[in-house]
């Protein structure tokens, strides 16, 4: 099969606001505006922007979750926003979601094995006892264990939970993972884990990742292309290596020019007052 | 004598689960115009060590050690003593501006209120006063949206308008939680950037408390590495930056991607995760989670060693990180194959 993995054409997207005079027509918010990308199987895609920039109403679009507006997403060749709903259901094994915060996106009240299972569930078509089997290899592959199926979600910490919200993403074996700012809501070394197990899993599962980030280190780990979206287009799109040392859209660079470096720098001199002891 | 001298500070906190310690031994001083870091993942005590200089924790709360503020012992404090400095000589700003700004007062009486309570201004005094405040910290049009309620305001001019209510009164010491997190980048720069123009102009100490060591570099003099309750390196911020020597430390730099990493190596992590503060072992925090972990630092809490002047480090196991640093090969970023401990 030649179709891309994702092909995303000229994708818009409007909100209508509320009526705020009786007469005239109400306002429109061009959330996205003409987005156009391709995500090749094993060349996983950041998308980089700030808040308000479209990157949440993208991946809602690419799930399908919600109506463009006009344009199209293509996974695999097949239009996602004009398949019926029992194809559509049939084609979302190929495409996963994690989500940004992992307090919020499992239930409390369901055990880990129900939650990993449930889009298998939803699949409708595979046996308890093998989706039980399933849950297990999921979670062994995020590096927990079979027997914490029976547990609930408040047993694990922040990490761990992200590591269950990834091996639900894995069970139906996708072909594309939308991340959603998988660890910005992660301490730092914990992080690290994270980033290094999705990276585990390109490798070992080919999964393609569109990841969605603010965070241009996160994005320049793991990813091949990077698109920079910035009031509901993309301004700027390429290898990470060029994008973030030869930038050429004015945004682009102002976004890298803004992430603190981690090397103190020559501050501007305190008028009087300097601290004592700290040698300068 | 300092603005800000805390010594030998505990915390311990009542929980279902039983006491927590969660701050530990933590002394630490501030001079007047100082800035200093505080940096640490979640659950280091960072935030509990703000809430005790402000007077804001939890009823139940077990305070013992000192806390001086300009030669005044804050632990004593009544609550209506505390009111009066509270806002007044310390200011505060917070993560979240939206949870910290009042929804449904108007953005003028919440910058005024202080300056009333404090300060006795009249209304109209303080209305004055709180637009040139607004205008300062850069509110386009301060006299026309003096009425106008947070919801109105983006993320970074709401946290614009919190800096300008923490700054009404002319605190001697301003304390930034997170004052960033929760705003963009290119937001950030022009936050962080306002936040040490006034430091600097108003001869304000500053305490900031960030997770982000880039924002710690280039904002503060001086910083705390937290863990566990402790703190575990001490010192100006541009000798732990190049000399760090705890292993925490080390491990939470080497865990950061860095924009000019290599895709695909991995980043180093640090095996395990952050401790809850109910369940600390008795020694050294980091006991466990690291490498260099011998039977001694279970033991007792490491004292503070001086590595340089005014650089501490807690940790006894000081040499074998040094010879490590020091051995031709990078052993380093290859720590981290090991598995998170579930």
């Amino acid at each position: 099969m030649n179709a891309p993995l994702l092909q995303v054409e000229n994708l818009v997207r409007e909100y209508t606001m509320p009526r705020e005079r009786l007469l005239e027509p109400p306002h429109k918010v061009h959330a996205l505006n003409g987005v156009s990308f391709v995500i090749e199987a094993g060349r996983s895609m950041g998308i980089v922007g700030e808040s308000g920039s479209g990157k949440s109403t993208l991946a809602r679009l690419v799930m399908a979750l919600d109506q463009p507006t006009s344009g199209s997403v293509k996974l695999l060749g097949r239009d996602l926003h004009a398949l019926p709903r029992e194809q559509l259901r049939q084609a979302r094994r190929d495409i996963q979601m994690v989500f940004q915060d992992p307090y919020g996106s499992l239930d409390p009240r369901q055990t880990i094995e129900r939650i990993v299972t449930e889009p298998l569930a939803a699949q409708g078509d595979t046996a308890r006892a093998e989706q039980h089997r399933r849950a297990a290899d999921a979670v062994t592959s995020v590096g927990l264990r079979a027997n914490d199926l029976r547990k609930y979600p408040h047993e694990f910490s922040g990490g761990q939970r992200q590591r269950i919200a990834i091996a639900r993403a894995l069970i139906t074996r996708p072909r594309l993972i939308v991340a959603d700012e998988p660890v910005s809501a992660l301490d730092v070394s914990v992080q690290a884990q994270v980033l290094n197990l999705m990276q585990d899993l390109q490798a070992e599962f080919g999964i393609t990742y569109m990841l969605i980030s603010h965070d241009l280190a996160v994005v320049r780990h793991l990813c091949d292309d990077v698109a920079v979206l910035w009031q509901g287009r993309i301004v700027e799109q390429g290898p990470p290596e060029r994008l973030f040392s030869a930038a050429e859209h004015p945004y682009t660079r102002a976004l890298l020019e803004a992430v603190p470096k981690a090397e103190p720098a020559r501050r501007k001199a305190r008028p009087s007052g300097l601290p004592h002891g700290t040698g300068r | 004598m300092p603005l800000l001298e805390v010594s030998n500070l505990h915390v311990r906190l009542h929980t279902h689960r039983g006491p927590a310690y969660a701050v530990r031994d933590v002394s630490f001083t501030l001079e007047r115009g100082e800035t200093l870091g505080l940096v640490g993942e979640s659950g280091c005590g960072k935030s509990i060590t703000v809430m005790a200089l402000m007077g804001l924790l939890p009823e139940s709360a077990q305070v013992t050690g000192s806390i001086r503020f300009d030669g005044q012992e804050l632990t004593a404090k009544s609550d209506p003593q505390m009111c009066e400095i509270r806002g007044n000589r310390i200011g505060m700003i917070f993560q979240e501006p939206m949870t910290a700004l009042n929804p449904v007062h108007s953005i003028g009486r919440q910058v005024a209120e202080p300056l009333r309570l404090h300060r006795g201004l009249s209304a109209s005094a303080a209305r004055k006063e709180a637009i040139s405040l607004l205008d300062r910290v850069g509110i386009p049009q301060a006299a026309r949206r003096i009425d106008a309620y947070p919801h109105q305001f983006s993320g970074g001019q709401r946290q614009r308008v919190t800096i300008a209510m923490a700054l009404a009164c002319g605190p001697d010491l301003l304390i930034a939680d997170e004052p960033t997190t929760a705003l963009d980048v290119t937001i950030q720069q022009q936050i962080l950037e306002l936040i040490s123009d006034l430091v600097a102009e108003r001869g304000m100490a500053l305490m900031l408390i960030s997770h982000d060591l880039g924002v710690i570099a280039q904002n503060v003099a001086r910083m705390l590495v937290m863990y566990g309750g402790s703190v575990v390196e001490s010192g100006p911020t541009e000798a732990v930056f190049a000399h760090r020597m705890h292993p925490y430390t080390l491990g939470l730099f080497a865990a950061r991607p860095g924009l000019l990493s290599q895709k695909g190596r991995k980043l180093a992590t640090i095996a395990g995760s952050v401790p809850e503060l109910v369940d600390l072992p008795a020694g050294c925090p980091f006991a466990g989670r690291c490498r260099f972990t011998i039977p001694e630092c279970h033991v007792t809490v490491p004292p503070p060693h001086q590595v340089e002047p005014g650089h501490h480090v807690r940790c006894i196991r000081l040499e074998a990180v040094a010879a490590e640093k020091a051995a031709p090969t990078p052993t380093l970023p290859r720590e981290g194959r090991e598995e998170e401990a579930a």
